[in-house]
């Protein structure tokens, strides 16, 4: 028998069960689907975090006072970093292509009868390009205005909004905690983080932010550049190293700082994504398992119920093997037409998520050949103990049975 | 064509041994009409199933067309029941969803036999129902399922048709059409071996072998033959 006939009957006995089949069917297809829209879903949180992460730079090491006793937890003085330290690095590490130091925190802003609360940041001048900010309007501030501390200042889109409403605002004078700074560029909107918006802060010279509004001079953290990516370890170790010499730290005595990179977030972001996208493909494959059993049961109730047709079958001449492939040609196709389904199902059931939930969801062709591979495979595993009954039958008592 | 040399076949039953065939002998030639006889339980099913390659045998030979059936395995005897052996039973045993016309075709499919449809349609002709190739058996009466059923055993021209009660379930007059395209059958050199245990029926043979107890107990030929 050729395996299009063997394929031709198989269908025809789904087609004849129609309810039946897709009863069978429904385990495959809601497995399935729930593999795509669950790793769809697990996969777009993963990019959509990792992405927002590295608008902040990935080769970025910075530099805090004090010590990092976990991931969230410091301890230790604040006021150990100052300007000079974020100098004597530029001078000093080699492999880097820029150093910020900067100095934060949340103020009043007031342009004529308008005000705002948000976050005032003092940097040096290399910090927009660091952070990835982008030039809108004007320009960012410069060394020597850093050095002669001037009353400067660089507006985020979102500060912009407030205060301007989308009027130009170059050269106008705000208010920072009452004191009049002008206005000489804004930045390009990186978008909001579901906890932070990047886009809500304003830039002024890291001098005047320490002399002129906060009245400190040390430092709340420096960011340093690398260069490549895979010199992070490196310039880590160096910057320990010099910063223990130039703050006295005798040896076996803690560090008064800590170094950590973006790229160590990045990861553990990522990390954590992928797992909650395992475990989410985890779940979605044990349905898919349980639909796999759906198919064992009514194969096995078929082949009970056709033992007469198995009989006549073998009488006139099918093969042990004819017999397995026209049963297991059945479960397999069973598990083709919930996995086709389920794939269908799967994608709509991820574009309604991304569309309601406002989440990205990202339907990989991974995890369609996945799903399906796997769905195929079910029918081939479940559908192979009932074909193999069915061509162990012995034709005399199979033409027996009533 | 057929030699059967002490045949026998024993079965278990709960720690016992049950002689189902009591080691048989004899020879069958090409073209002619055998009937088996005997009361339920006599052997002739087992016999039937041995012959019909249904099953092995527990000891001596069978030889068909010169083909040692005792000595084949499954796969083999599979092959054999294709294309030498065309099976008829008191049930039909027609496959429900498939038409006339597909019934037939089943032994040429799984011999991989080309044009199979063409042949299948010359062997329902030769039933004389080649108008009702398209009709599902459910749609066909008793005597026309049989004919179906004959149509499907001789498509692949067999050495011989066995024939297990093909009257049973049918009244007298279809009945008598289905014996009367058996002879027409064995006129055109057919082989044809008849199980049954009415005594018409067996009537219409040109020879019959009694059964008892798993042993042949009388092999007569019949001379009226016909009707």
């Amino acid at each position: 028998m050729l395996i299009w006939d063997l394929f031709k009957m198989a269908l025809r006995s789904l087609v004849t069960h129609k309810l039946r089949t897709f009863l069978t069917a429904l385990g495959i297809i809601i497995g399935v689907a729930s593999v795509i829209s669950m790793i769809s879903i697990g996969e777009g949180a993963r990019r959509q975090t990792l992405s927002t992460i590295s608008k902040f730079g990935t080769n970025i090491i910075t530099v805090k006072p004090g010590q990092q006793k976990s991931r969230h937890v410091t301890t230790g003085k604040v006021d150990t970093l100052t300007l000079d330290d974020a100098d004597f690095i530029e001078e000093n590490i080699s492999l880097i292509t820029g150093v910020a130091a900067q100095v934060y925190r949340s103020a009043q802003l007031k342009f004529e009868n308008k005000n705002t609360n948000t976050t005032v940041r003092g940097t040096g001048a290399s910090y927009a390009r660091l952070a990835n900010f982008e030039m809108d309007r004007g320009r960012y501030f410069n060394k020597e205005e850093i050095r002669s501390a001037k009353r400067i200042c660089v507006l985020g889109s979102t500060v912009l909004k407030n205060l301007f409403e989308g009027r130009n605002p170059l050269g106008k004078t705000i208010k920072v905690d009452g004191k009049n700074f002008l206005v000489i560029g804004t930045t390009v909107p990186k978008g909001a983080l579901s906890w932070f918006d990047p886009d809500d802060q304003i830039f002024i010279p890291v001098t005047t932010a320490q002399k002129r509004v906060f009245g400190m001079d040390h430092v709340q953290s420096i960011d340093v550049q690398a260069d490549q990516i895979d010199d992070l370890e490196i310039i880590k170790e160096d910057i320990s190293r010099i910063l223990r010499q130039k703050h006295n730290i005798a040896e076996g005595k803690e560090d008064d700082f800590y170094v950590q990179n973006s790229s160590q977030w990045l990861n553990s972001w990522g990390d954590a994504a992928k797992t909650f996208t395992y475990l989410l493909g985890g779940i979605a494959a044990i349905s898919l398992m349980v639909g796999g059993i759906g198919i064992m049961n009514i194969m096995l109730v078929s082949v009970t119920e056709r033992t007469r047709e198995i009989g006549i079958r073998k009488a006139i001449g099918a093969k042990k093997k004819e017999i397995l492939q026209q049963f297991l040609i059945e479960s397999v196709l069973i598990s083709f037409l919930g996995g086709g389904i389920g794939i269908l199902l799967g994608i709509g059931i991820s574009r309604i998520v991304s569309d309601l939930g406002d989440w990205e969801t990202v339907v990989s062709t991974q995890s369609i050949l996945l799903a399906f591979g796997f769905s195929v495979a079910i029918g081939v595993f479940f559908g192979f103990y009932p074909a193999n009954k069915a061509a162990n039958l012995n034709p005399i008592e199979a033409l027996r049975y009533e | 064509m057929i030699e059967v040399e002490n045949l026998s076949k024993i079965y278990q039953m709960g720690g016992q041994q049950v002689a189902a065939l009591a080691g048989v002998d004899f020879k069958i030639e090409k073209g002619e009409f055998v009937a088996i006889m005997g009361p339920s339980g006599s052997g002739k099913s087992t016999l039937m199933n041995l012959i019909g390659c249904l099953d092995l045998p527990s000891s001596g030979t069978y030889r068909l067309e010169g083909l040692d059936i005792q000595d084949l395995k499954p796969n083999q005897l599979a092959e054999v029941r294709n294309r030498r052996i065309g099976f008829v039973f008191q049930s039909f045993n027609l496959l429900p969803r498939a038409t006339a016309l597909e019934n037939t075709e089943l032994p040429l499919l799984y011999g991989r036999v080309p044009k199979s449809t063409e042949i299948a349609l010359q062997a329902l002709e030769r039933v004389g129902l080649a108008h009702r190739a398209k009709h599902k058996p459910t749609e066909l009466s008793g005597g026309e399922r049989q004919r179906v059923a004959i149509a499907r055993a001789l498509v692949n021209s067999p050495a011989i048709i066995l024939a297990d009660e093909p009257t049973g379930n049918l009244d007298s007059a279809t009945g008598k059409e289905i014996m009367d395209l058996f002879q027409e059958l064995n006129e055109e050199a057919v082989t044809l071996i008849l199980v049954t245990h009415e005594q018409e029926v067996a009537q219409q043979a040109r020879r019959i072998m009694q059964m008892k107890d798993g042993k042949i107990i009388a092999d007569t030929s019949n001379g009226a033959g016909s009707c």
